[in-house]
């Protein structure tokens, strides 16, 4: 026998599916089968149950190999290695929950730590443009029930964010999109004609790293300016039949990832497209929305806002909160040698940073707290497996569009498992016993 | 030996989250992202055979990978590697005062490397961290 679970939330992408069906066995320690999530989103959730799993905490010895410890031993030498360093770096918080971030910022706190997530390395650029221009923006909801016109720039949701079409931006059908895909047109922006731009109306082939231009192109198109001939690759007759069709339309909605977070000009690339936004709705309804990749990146930067003003990179070592990307984030302070301790939660930076940042990691006492193996646990000194969020513990999470949504437990975590937050509370608690001050 | 200058970008495959969310440590992993997507013209001018290993070298880093042709194209003078510790070893750590390293548009060349071997995750960031 089985029972089904319903409506359970999808924690790997930032779309943060919330229409997942799961059936579990009797017992509610396995999960059978798996409904609506797509390929990766299927993976996350069957792969708990990997037999080879890593399921208790572990220090690593001098030859190499891995001795295991308790989770109070584990707790007890990242307290010290945060205690002991100058100026800690405590990076990721992107796959875990808002409560657990929450227990961490405590922690940073106490240590004199700096608070980072994977924003650092994805639409930090995109934090920096919002705060200098501002941003127009709207919900997922809106954009299923009323965005007629949808600008994809330099993402490709068909790998990133597979079921971010469906549900919500091209074939979904909503209040006043009752046709889904034939009462919208899909704009594709892109270096290469990737899957998403095949189901587009209009794929337009920016040349790499020139998206600045283009996007300053279309908001001259746009209040009738005269353009050179070809711009970034792209004939100017084209951008003035896209910017007609923009204008045609009842509500335009640009989504863009890291094509152009991650390429020269950066946060400038999206203030220009957040303008661009703005021009339009002298003309129509428009908005943007930063396509964002992990499941609770968006939670991250919402919980370090409320509790520091800022939304990543925050640094703690002076006493009170100060926030300066390429001073304070991540891969500035390991490049510059400056941090002396890391624990790295909820993110792989050992696959995701530039090797020369992975090095420097591997110089330092670092803590790993993932469910998994990875690069990042290989070049730790102690690795503490724990809980899923999002299927074995429950907790809140940010989906891109800045909307909070519960996630919920399907099944329990392998026999004394803790979750994050339970073990960041002993760390805590552990700090709190090193720096005198334990009630 | 034939060598050529592109620009490279890497970002999000299917495969690659799938493979990533099935184990970074297992061999899906790396050959969901231990490799190079080379426009049909650029395998032309490099004067190999698909889905044979290459070097590919920036200012950066140096890594193996195996080249093949593009699944998303025509782009030529544009590779292409998943995103993940093979490209990361090519990667500008430079941020430019944004917080992000510069993880696209890296001036590479790419040259046949038959008889190399492509490395699994955590060996490739193992060696390359105690090599230093
Ligand atoms: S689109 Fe994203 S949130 Fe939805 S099922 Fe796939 S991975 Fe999960």
């Amino acid at each position: 026998m089985s029972k089904r679970l319903t409506d359970i939330i999808c924690p790997f992408c930032g779309t943060l599916c919330d229409d997942i069906e799961i059936d579990v066995s009797d017992d509610g320690k396995q999960i059978l089968e798996v409904y609506n999530a797509c390929a990766i989103g299927s993976e996350k959730f069957l792969h708990v149950q990997s037999p080879d799993r890593i399921t208790r905490p572990r220090m690593k010895q001098e030859d190499g190999s891995w001795n295991e410890i308790t989770y109070d031993e584990a707790a007890k030498y990242t307290a010290k290695v945060l205690c002991d360093a100058k100026k800690p770096l405590m990076y990721g918080w992107s796959s875990t929950s808002c409560e657990a971030q929450s227990i961490g910022h405590m922690i940073g706190e106490q240590v004199g730590g700096v608070l980072d997530n994977t924003a650092t390395v994805c639409h930090g650029s995109t934090l920096i443009a919002m705060q200098d221009v501002g941003i127009p923006s709207c919900t997922l909801g809106e954009v299923k029930n009323r965005a007629d016109r949808i600008i994809f720039w330099g993402c490709n949701p068909a790998h990133a964010h597979p079921r971010h079409m469906s549900r919500y931006s091209i074939y979904s059908r909503g209040y006043f999109t009752g046709k889904g895909s034939k009462s919208r047109k899909i704009i594709v922006v892109d270096p290469r004609p990737t899957d998403s731009a095949s189901l587009a109306d209009e794929y337009i082939q920016v040349e790499q790293g020139r998206d600045y231009e283009l996007l300053d192109a279309f908001r001259a198109a746009l209040k009738g300016s005269p353009l050179p001939k070809m711009i970034a690759g792209v004939p100017s007759e084209k951008i003035y039949e896209l910017v007609e069709i923009l204008k045609q339309g009842r509500f335009v909605v640009i989504f863009f990832g890291m094509g152009v977070t991650h390429s020269l000009g950066k946060n400038h690339n999206i203030d220009m497209a957040i303008a661009l936004t703005s021009d339009l709705n002298n003309y129509t309804k428009a908005s943007i929305i930063a396509m964002r990749g992990h499941y609770n990146v968006t939670g991250s930067g919402q919980v370090l806002g409320w509790q520091f003003g800022f939304p990543f990179c925050v640094d703690l070592s002076r006493g009170f909160a100060r926030y300066n990307p390429g001073e304070t984030s991540s891969n500035d302070l390991l490049m510059r040698g400056e941090v002396d301790g890391c624990l790295v939660i909820g993110s792989d930076p050992g696959s995701h940073f530039p090797i020369g940042s992975v090095k420097k990691i591997n110089a330092i006492p670092t803590v790993c707290v993932d469910p998994h193996m990875t690069p990042t646990a290989a070049i730790s000194k102690c690795h503490v497996p724990v809980a899923l969020v999002g299927i074995e513990v429950g907790g809140s999470c940010y989906r891109m569009d800045n909307v909070p949504i519960d996630s919920r437990k399907v099944v329990d975590p392998p026999e004394g498992m803790l979750t994050d937050a339970e073990f960041l509370d002993l760390v805590l608690k552990e700090v709190n016993k090193i720096k005198g001050d334990a009630k | 030996m034939t060598k050529i200058n592109i620009n490279l970008i890497s970002g999000r495959t299917i495969q690659q989250g799938v493979s990533m969310e099935a184990g970074k440590e297992k061999e899906n992993y790396m050959t969901s992202c231990g490799l190079i997507e080379l426009d049909q013209a650029d395998i032309h001018q490099l004067g190999i055979m698909k889905n044979t290993n290459v070097r590919v070298t920036s200012k950066f880093g140096s890594v193996i990978v195996k080249a093949i042709l593009a699944t998303q194209g025509p782009h030529p003078g544009l590779g292409w590697i998943p995103m993940g510790p093979w490209a990361n070893m090519l990667v500008d750590s430079n941020t430019y005062s944004t917080g992000t390293p510069t993880f696209k548009g890296t001036a590479v060349t790419v040259e046949p490397a038959e008889n190399e071997h492509v490395l699994s995750s955590i060996d490739l960031v193992l060696k390359s961290c105690n090599d230093v």
